[in-house]
């Protein structure tokens, strides 16, 4: 089997399992306690966060730990749109369709549950969001403005650092969802402007079960579980140690390595792309050709049914993702996909395929080969109904 | 090595047939349809509920084989769904079950499967194949009382020569013994019934909903035209019911006939039911090759119904047949196939369009 479904997860860095290791047996202690064995894990989760906080540049106490990317991210839009109103009165959400479930669902349920109101940012054929999208959108009862560093699906970049300055200068909080970023992409706040940033450890080579959500000093945020005074009050939940451990050393090496894992992975991707635009006929690119992650290369085949395709390619040896991938037999074309504008019949037939370091050419090379059969199986088989 | 995609369903048949293709060394390959429910109804769907596909996808983690769904919701609907419908529409007793064997399990499926790389493939059908060189011979379930190749009867060569039965060798009660001693979880569930769209529920209501104007009110006649009552839809009566036809009358009468065009129900007294020939189209012959000559066979005219004595006659190439029964039968009834034997082995078989 080759493994082409690195957006997905990625497996666990041996030099990362390593550093979590003792956390699990030997220095097993819960970070809260008084005695040495708390101050030994205490230990280990302050050095954590402060590699961390080097990394994204900002202070160790504007790292929250979480479980996943996704309660980084309900954590920011919840826990800001409640402080926000209470607060200030504030009640409206921008975002954008092309968002993570993980916000565009949190932020669908502040809105039928809550009384929030969201609007839905306008997105371009490539799925990005530009800052006048943002600016005209923005309004004095704005709570706060989610728009995600780069898209899972398409592969995306958005102009987050423009979007920030836009934000600063008219005094609304910025968060971003940076889960699919952080591999590839430099994670300074500062640089990026923005005043929240949601971090996923298995995206890049950590482990599952831990994330952390950057929380510039001075935002107003409300705890979403209530228990211990972890985390700054923020968070509560005996701190997961080894993941902890973890998170902090994956994306230390993600941030050593990034442009020599840029420099060998982005030709290949480009590879992928060519070939597949220029073989398989009624193909196209999603995402932007430019501005997009390094690893991710992400199509649409017309007439093809995505989830058949991805089924085909597994049993021939490829694990890949589509967009409209269901476990049940069940297609629906992305939202994200519709929102870029495709139509159904393109849209169903969706296909990421994501290198990580794991990929060698002769991998990419035989999916080169494989593929563009399968897409025609696909379709022959489509032309059935 | 030879790869073999067995069709699942969550149910103790297919996963055990799995099981023991596994076991014999084949890679196996776990597929699984995803059929057409009404919308709000999928849940009770019997062939693919979450639960039932959760199942096949629990029995194909243990067994360690790839597991893949298959979305069929569109051609379900367009052809068997329709099928159905229509054959309400024209008075007759439809059997959904034998055209989706044909069109989704053994065409769509069928072709999935072999776009997967697949070699043969594999459901949980209690019947028996026979390989004798070139050709293959399907003959009758080793389980008497599980027989299915009534709905196999639709079978051409092509396809069995790529089919595989396992579990036809066995009693049903050795099946779901041999379930519980590999630890599949299936081994305890019932068996299915009914239809897999009708969820559950009464098929008069499904027509009422989906095709209203297919079951409307009408007369009931008698043989020679006398009028004597109201029936409230053909759709709710089959050949030969008596309950229900709430008559007046000093003697049982049986349902005859249903006439569709003018929406009338004839009835009789038993006397008059039943009919000695059958006329049946869209023929399969098992072997390939349609017989030539009138020939003797044992006939089983519905699922449930015992095979009977009878002289076959092909016609057209053998693309219709006329079927006459030894004595007359009671409840021959259009839109049910009839399936022709010798012994365990099966001939071929059609759909009735009429009798007399």
């Amino acid at each position: 089997m080759i493994y082409l479904d690195y957006a997905a997860t990625t497996p666990l860095d041996s030099r990362v399992f390593d550093a979590m290791l003792p956390y699990f047996t030997e220095t097993f202690g819960n970070p809260s306690s008084t005695h040495r064995y708390g101050q030994k894990a205490e230990a280990a989760v302050e050095t954590a966060r402060e590699t961390i906080a080097g990394i994204l540049n900002c202070r160790p106490d504007e790292v929250i730990f979480t479980s996943c990317g996704s309660e980084s991210d309900n954590l920011a839009l919840r826990g800001v749109a409640l402080a926000q109103r209470k607060q200030h009165g504030l009640r409206r959400i921008l975002t954008a369709r092309t968002e993570h479930h993980a916000v565009s669902k949190t932020a669908e349920r502040l809105q039928a549950e809550d009384g929030f109101q969201v609007e839905w940012l306008a997105v371009d054929e490539f799925g990005r969001v530009l800052p006048e999208a943002v600016e005209q959108a923005l309004s004095p009862d704005t709570a706060l403005v989610s728009v995600m560093y780069s898209n899972n699906e398409v592969g995306t970049v958005n102009p987050i650092p423009a979007i920030a300055e836009v934000c600063r200068r008219r005094g609304v909080l910025l968060h971003t969802d940076a889960v699919q970023a952080a591999a590839y992409l430099p994670v300074d706040v500062q640089a990026l402007g923005v005043d929240l940033l949601s971090l996923g450890a298995h995206k890049f080579y950590g482990p599952k079960g831990i994330g952390a959500l950057y929380v510039r000093k001075g935002t107003p945020l409300q705890s979403l579980l209530t228990g211990g005074k972890q985390e700054f009050g923020l968070r509560a939940g005996t701190h997961n140690v080894p993941l902890i451990v973890g998170l902090a050393e994956a994306l230390r090496l993600a941030d050593l390595e990034r442009e020599e894992r840029t420099a060998r992975l982005k030709p290949l991707r480009d590879h992928i792309i060519g070939a597949v635009l220029e073989h398989i006929p009624n193909a196209r690119l999603t995402g932007h050709p430019i501005e997009r992650v390094p690893n991710h290369a992400s199509f649409v085949f017309k007439d093809v049914d995505g989830n058949l395709l991805v089924n085909l390619l597994d049993a021939a040896g490829f694990a890949c993702s589509s967009g409209s991938a269901c476990k049940t037999g069940n297609p629906e074309p992305s939202e994200v996909l519709l929102s870029l504008g495709f139509p159904r019949e393109w849209a169903l037939g969706s296909l990421r395929v994501t290198l990580g370091l794991g990929t060698t050419p002769e991998d990419v090379e035989a999916f080169l080969s494989a593929l563009p059969g399968l897409v025609q199986k696909a379709r022959d088989l489509s032309g059935v109904k | 090595m030879t790869k073999i995609v067995v069709a699942m369903s969550g149910g103790v048949d297919s996963s055990v047939a799995a099981a023991l293709l596994k076991r014999e060394g084949y890679e196996v390959i776990g597929m699984m349809l995803r059929l057409w429910s009404e919308p709000g109804k999928e849940d009770s769907n019997r062939c693919c509920t979450p639960d039932s596909m959760a199942m096949a996808r629990r029995v194909a983690a243990k067994l360690d084989i790839p597991f893949y769904a298959v979305d069929a919701k569109e051609i379900f609907r367009n052809t068997v769904v329709e099928y159905f419908l229509q054959g309400y529409a024209r008075g007759e007793t439809p059997n959904p079950c034998l055209v989706c064997n044909r069109h989704i399990r053994w065409e769509f499926l069928f072709d999935h499967a072999l776009a997967m790389g697949a070699d043969f493939m594999a459901t949980g059908h209690y019947v028996r194949l026979r390989r004798e060189g070139a050709k293959t011979q399907l003959l009758k379930g080793v389980d008497a009382t599980k027989d299915q190749s009534y709905v196999l009867h639709v079978l051409t060569q092509d396809k069995l020569a790529r089919a595989l039965f396992p579990v036809g060798e066995y009693a049903k009660s050795e099946i779901r013994a041999l379930a519980e001693q590999m630890g599949l979880a299936a081994a305890r569930r019932p068996d299915s019934q009914d239809l897999c769209f009708l969820a559950g529920e009464d098929y008069r209501n499904f027509l009422q909903r989906n095709a209203p104007q297919v079951n409307r009110p009408g007369k009931i006649v008698a043989r020679d035209g006398r009028v004597l009552g109201e029936h409230n839809g053909l759709a709710n009566y089959t050949i030969g019911q008596r309950k229900g036809l709430n008559l007046a009358s000093s003697i049982p009468l049986y349902v005859l006939e249903k006439r569709a065009a003018e929406n009338v129900l004839v009835v009789g007294p038993a006397e008059a039911l039943g009919t000695q020939e059958l006329l049946a189209v869209n023929v399969n012959w098992t072997s390939g090759e349609a017989p030539t000559g009138t020939f003797r066979a044992m006939v089983k005219s519905r699922y449930t119904a015992r095979e009977t004595p009878g002289l076959v006659t092909p016609l057209d190439n053998g693309n219709r047949v006329s079927v006459r029964f030894d004595v007359p039968q009671r409840d021959i009834t259009p839109g049910q196939a009839a399936v022709f034997y010798d012994g365990d082995l099966v001939l071929g078989g059609g759909l009735i369009v009429s009798s007399r």
